[in-house]
């Protein structure tokens, strides 16, 4: 990947983290660190790869995506306000019940949310539907999923990638923001899903292992994805959890509460401070 | 009134008969023999889409196909779509106001042989507990035939409530139905019989029992539960003064219970209600079923007699 184009990434990846912590902070409740462990994949898919129009978010024609670990709408709504779909200084409002920025994701509500989701495991099951579709009408568009690796307990993600296989969905892509943690702890501790793309691999899916947070590996993986065709293909992107907040960091604990006022000042300071270095 | 069909065969045909809009994709989870979409795969293979025996996936599938332009059918037994894809149809399709129409075959007890596991009795009241979603339960095959086709041409998630046994043919071909209006199948002044699901036809069979000993009964068929008629039933609250409510569901949270809502808001008056008392169902001949569970003529007038007292 061209450095300048990488650095411009990097840059927008750390404003939207800035932006996750203004809203989660903002709301006082949330889920900071599965946003800031799936920041930068967001943010490649939002700034680099989809074919997406800020100004036309139900264009027929456009790529899709569904946050199907729905739980991080700070990360997505970051994403969308930065891209263009609705302005940044409604993140301060996010949870609120005079806003338009549900809890979690609203398809109804929000410009450029492809899908209402939330009750985990649906989400990829209506991004093969929306892969279907595609090929149903001859389209070209791609479909992108983003699965928590937690959220790969539920039974439903293994029904759903039976089903994309089966119909050889090879326009649909699946990340998988591989954090290693959930609400109770670490995924191998509460229920152990590895080996995870060995999972989808033996499901008839191409899986690519790559590093969530490398820009050039995202790219390759997204391209790899792009070019195969007869299968879906999962990225089982390894993140950190809290990634970007040194406090945050690796801990299960920030999976769905806020910082309190001074921490968030912190985040924000060690944000612009790495902005800074850039 | 000869005839005997079942409404998942009417489904089937509806669907067939408008599968040449090409909008239209018809799902199934291993069952397509059962809920009669087979009809629709004959013709349309390219839109019909086997999901196997995974209904919850299925029911989120056809969300993701309905967010992208697709009118879409969903079909499995109702146990299976209204009970174990709850969520799903709720969270995925409901909550977005999707257009997805869940084709929900084998409902109730009149499932027979297979027994209590695979008879829904608590579907409905599931269904209409979910914001926007219209629920429909036919009593024939004409009137299902025809709500089918008005479920297509509406947008938004419906429910369609359809059975696996033959049952006679109340309504005559060509006649007009609307969604969310009841029809008067008999007028009457003493009563009201409020029916749907191949109940309307013991109604019909009870009321023309009733006529003998000289009451008067009214049959109102409400094929839709949500949006309810509310108009046509405060008026034979009104004008009747007493209401027996019949269906194939539990009292508990069904047509009883949504016409009750009605009338203790609007016009209250006594209502008894026929359907299964709260218990599940078994395994059985579907004829044997309907007399041990109570869903028979001689309930209904039962029950009338005991209205009557109360009017």
């Amino acid at each position: 990947m061209d450095a300048m184009v990488k650095s411009q990434l990097k840059r927008i990846s750390t404003q939207i983290r800035k932006d996750i912590i203004t809203a989660v902070s903002s709301a006082g409740s949330g889920h900071p660190g599965g946003s800031l462990s799936v920041a930068d994949i967001l943010t490649y898919l939002y700034f680099k790869e989809m074919n997406i129009d800020p100004q036309h978010p139900k264009n027929p024609d456009r790529d899709r995506l569904v946050l199907s670990k729905g739980h991080c709408t700070p990360g997505l709504y970051a994403t969308l306000a930065n891209r263009g779909f609705f302005p940044v200084e409604d993140l301060k409002t996010f949870r609120q019940a005079d806003s338009y920025l549900e809890g979690h994701p609203n398809m109804d509500k929000v410009p450029g949310v492809d899908m209402s989701t939330g009750s985990l495991g649906q989400g990829i099951s209506a991004a093969v539907g929306m892969a279907l579709a595609g090929k149903v009408d001859r389209k070209d568009y791609r479909v992108f999923a983003i699965l928590g690796d937690g959220e790969l307990q539920e039974g439903e993600v293994w029904e759903a990638a039976m089903a994309a296989a089966h119909y050889n969905l090879d326009n649909l892509t699946a990340f998988v923001d591989y954090n290693g943690l959930q609400i109770d702890g670490k995924i191998t501790d509460v229920m152990n899903p590895e080996p995870i793309a060995d999972k989808f691999r033996s499901f008839g899916w191409n899986a690519i292992a790559i590093n969530g947070h490398d820009f050039d590996e995202i790219e390759k993986a997204v391209e790899q994805a792009k070019s195969f065709k007869g299968k879906p293909t999962v990225i089982v992107a390894r993140t950190v959890k809290g990634k970007g907040v040194s406090f945050m960091e690796n801990l299960a604990s920030w999976h769905g509460s806020a910082p309190k006022k001074e921490q968030a000042e912190q985040a924000l300071k060690e944000l612009d401070d790495y902005l800074a270095g850039l | 009134m000869s005839d005997k069909i079942a409404t998942r065969v009417a489904y089937g045909q509806a669907l067939a008969e408008i599968g040449g809009n090409e909008n239209i994709i018809v799902l199934d989870a291993d069952l397509s023999g059962s809920t009669k979409t087979d009809s629709f795969k004959k013709k349309y293979p390219e839109r019909h889409f086997n999901m196997g025996i995974a209904e919850s996936n299925m029911m989120a599938v056809a969300a993701g196909l309905a967010s992208c332009g697709k009118t879409v059918f969903a079909s499995t037994f109702a146990m299976f779509a209204a009970g174990r894809a709850f969520d799903q149809i709720r969270n995925s399709i409901g909550y977005p106001h999707l257009n997805v129409k869940i084709g929900a075959t084998h409902a109730g007890i009149t499932v027979g042989e297979d027994g209590a596991s695979h008879q829904a009795i608590e579907d409905i009241a599931l269904m209409r507990s979910i914001p926007g979603m219209t629920v429909v339960s036919p009593a024939d095959a004409v009137s299902a035939n025809a709500l089918v086709k008005l479920a297509a041409e509406m947008y938004g998630p419906v429910y369609l409530r359809l059975g696996r046994l033959d049952v006679p043919v109340v309504y005559d071909a060509g006649t007009k139905f609307e969604i969310g209006k009841g029809i008067t199948l008999k007028d009457g002044k003493d009563f009201t019989i409020i029916a749907n699901g191949f109940m309307v036809h013991k109604a019909m069979e009870a009321a023309e029992k009733l006529e003998a000993e000289g009451i008067s009964a009214r049959v109102i068929d409400i094929h839709t539960i949500k949006p309810i008629d509310t108009e046509l039933i405060i008026k034979a609250a009104s004008e009747t003064g007493a209401i027996v409510t019949c269906e194939e569901h539990n009292v508990v949270g069904g047509l009883g219970s949504a016409v009750a809502e009605v009338l203790v808001k609007n016009r209250p008056v006594p209502v008894e209600m026929v359907g299964v008392e709260d218990k599940f169902g078994k395994s059985g001949k579907p004829a044997h079923l309907v007399e041990m569970y109570g869903l028979t003529a001689e309930n209904i007038i039962e029950k009338t007699k005991k209205v009557l007292d109360r009017k």
